[in-house]
């Protein structure tokens, strides 16, 4: 135990510090592999540990992005830059969960995949949200007095707030509300039985998971100044669906190791080719296939570390 | 007194079968009451009506003269009464312990706390601990509900629905599938549980209901053929005549 948060540690200190030893590409794409492994986890907390596959995510990435966006050019505060966003998230995803969580499998992909791309047909067309372009020159926070617009501070800024959504959602599977939904995921039907209201407790789950991906859709606004509708497409929940099942489902650093070896392998083989969808698509293959249990199953494996 | 369980007048029809025809039974505080019958007469469908599992077309279900209609299963639990089922339900990846836990914390709001510790949650591990006693677990807290014998899965099945602490317990036969040694097994389990928690067993092995019962309801067709003391039941001839002596009761 003590030596996993001492790991942890030194992980977050080896990621605060990675600017003072890279040059800008590496670091863009570190932050990048950040932003999106806490989108990952977001997803995989919901199907990961509470069992609804989520096909439509992005929904509340993309609130998070568009609120943020908007908010910023406002005043670019903490309260625009973070808790808008999440509030708005929070508050979407209380509507399509309580659709969403009345029906289970397939249903529910499609419901919220419907849901999803609602948003993304709405901001595709509103005038107000830039249409098709989105919104762009966004300003960069100023939290604290510390100014995002600096690179370092940016940085820094990000990894503190990755490692409080990381710590948030690790307290948050090992909790009591964290158990009822593994019971859930195991056997709904004996949970109710024994009397938990099954329905609240994937409603809150359902929440939790969409703030959190509202966090992480504020964070890719900053990061980039700029958002566009692609933000709500399908594709967006269809990435973090394949982040989580390559780092392995169930496991919450698998999801930010899945962001790390999508992203790494995105701009590796574009770098050399055109045709990076295909070589993403066969190397999914080959996990789905060869290691079911993701990176951390495999990893586990090599070293005896059954789950 | 009233009766802890009235079920008065249900009536269940699945499209064009009648499931439930009327049924009305009233089970006293501390009894042990046996539901019989032949395959296809309304047991476990009774069962499902008084939890919630299902909707009647008709009747009502009181507990201590209070209507359980309309509530969803986890309500009805949460008025004290559990079930186990036919076919084992359990959590197969979760251990035994975590089994019995979840079972003992449903009825607690600390099981909405989104950043506490579960080991903080000291009085489900001591029912926990104390259930998988008292259904012969204890040796095996650690052990994954899904990789336990299959005697030692419906005893876990027994332990959920006890951890409830309830005051009704409905168990959908308990013995279904078991050795003959884990038949005897399981009914000494039943047979030591405290009076406190009223029986309501459906089951088939009749030397498992005559060890047990205090009375005992037939079910025929989706209507109560019988009812009574055990010894008034077995010499009761319509008994006799659609189920003790035609011997197709598997």
């Amino acid at each position: 135990m003590r030596l996993r948060a001492l790991g942890f540690v030194v992980v977050v200190a080896t990621v605060a510090a990675f600017p003072a030893a890279f040059g800008v590409y590496p670091v863009k794409l570190l932050q990048e592999i950040l932003i999106w492994g806490v989108f990952a986890m977001s997803l995989d907390f919901l199907m990961g540990y509470g069992g609804m596959v989520s096909f439509g995510h992005s929904a509340f990435f993309g609130i998070g992005a568009y609120v943020a966006a908007f908010a910023l050019q406002g005043s670019p505060g903490a309260l625009a830059g973070l808790a808008a966003p999440a509030l708005a998230a929070a508050a979407a995803a209380l509507v399509i969960g309580f659709f969403s969580i009345r029906v289970s499998g397939v249903y529910f992909i499609m419901l919220t995949l419907a849901f999803s791309q609602m948003f993304f047909a709405y901001a595709f067309q509103a005038a107000w949200l830039g249409a098709e372009d989105g919104i762009v020159g966004v300003p960069r926070v100023v939290v604290l007095g510390l100014d995002t617009a600096q690179p370092t501070a940016f940085h820094l800024y990000l990894v503190g707030l990755v490692t409080l959504a990381a710590l948030v959602l690790w307290r948050a599977v090992r909790s009591p509300f964290g158990h009822v939904l593994r019971g859930i995921h195991e056997n709904e039907a004996r949970m109710e039985a024994v009397g938990y209201p099954v329905s609240r407790y994937k409603l809150l789950a359902f929440v939790v998971a969409g703030t959190v991906a509202g966090v992480a859709g504020a964070l890719y606004t900053q990061f980039n100044g700029s958002i566009s509708p692609d933000a709500f497409f399908w594709t967006t929940s269809g990435e973090a669906l394949l982040m989580v099942i390559i780092g392995g489902t169930g496991t919450l650093g698998g999801a930010m190791l899945g962001s790390a070896a999508f992203i790494l392998l995105q701009s590796l083989v574009s770098s050399y080719t055109e045709r990076w969808m295909l070589i993403l698509g066969a190397t999914f293959i080959l996990f789905v296939l060869f290691a079911p249990g993701g990176l951390v199953g495999a990893l586990r494996g090599r070293v005896g570390l059954h789950a | 007194m009233s009766p802890l369980l009235a079920v008065e007048r249900l009536t269940k029809s699945f499209a064009a079968l009648k499931a439930l025809n009327g049924v009305s039974l009233a089970v006293e505080p501390r009894e042990r009451r046996a539901l019989i019958g032949p395959n296809g007469a309304g047991k476990t469908t009774l069962f499902n009506l008084i939890t919630g599992h299902l909707a009647p077309n008709g009747g009502r279900v009181l507990l201590e003269g209070e209507p359980l209609t309309g509530l969803a299963p986890h309500a009805v639990a949460r008025r004290g009464i559990s079930r186990s089922f036919q076919r084992t339900s359990l959590f197969p990846r979760l251990d035994v312990g975590e089994n019995l836990r979840l079972a003992a914390a449903a009825d607690g709001r600390g099981s909405w706390n989104l950043f506490g510790s579960v080991a903080r949650l000291a009085a489900p591990r001591a029912r926990a601990r104390a259930v998988a006693e008292q259904v012969g677990l204890a040796e095996r807290l650690a052990e994954p509900a899904g990789r336990l014998s299959y005697g030692e899965q419906r005893q876990l099945e027994l332990g959920v629905a006890l951890a409830t602490a309830p005051r009704l317990l409905l168990l959908d036969e308990p013995t279904a599938g078991m050795s003959p040694e884990e038949t005897q097994h399981m009914t000494r389990l039943l047979a030591a549980l405290p009076r406190e928690i009223t029986l309501l067993i459906i089951e088939h092995d009749m030397d498992v209901v005559f060890s047990l019962a205090d009375r005992i309801t037939v079910l025929h067709y989706g209507e109560v053929l019988s009812e009574g003391a055990p010894d008034a039941v077995k010499a009761d001839p319509r008994v006799y005549e659609v189920y003790l002596g035609t011997g197709d009761e598997g």
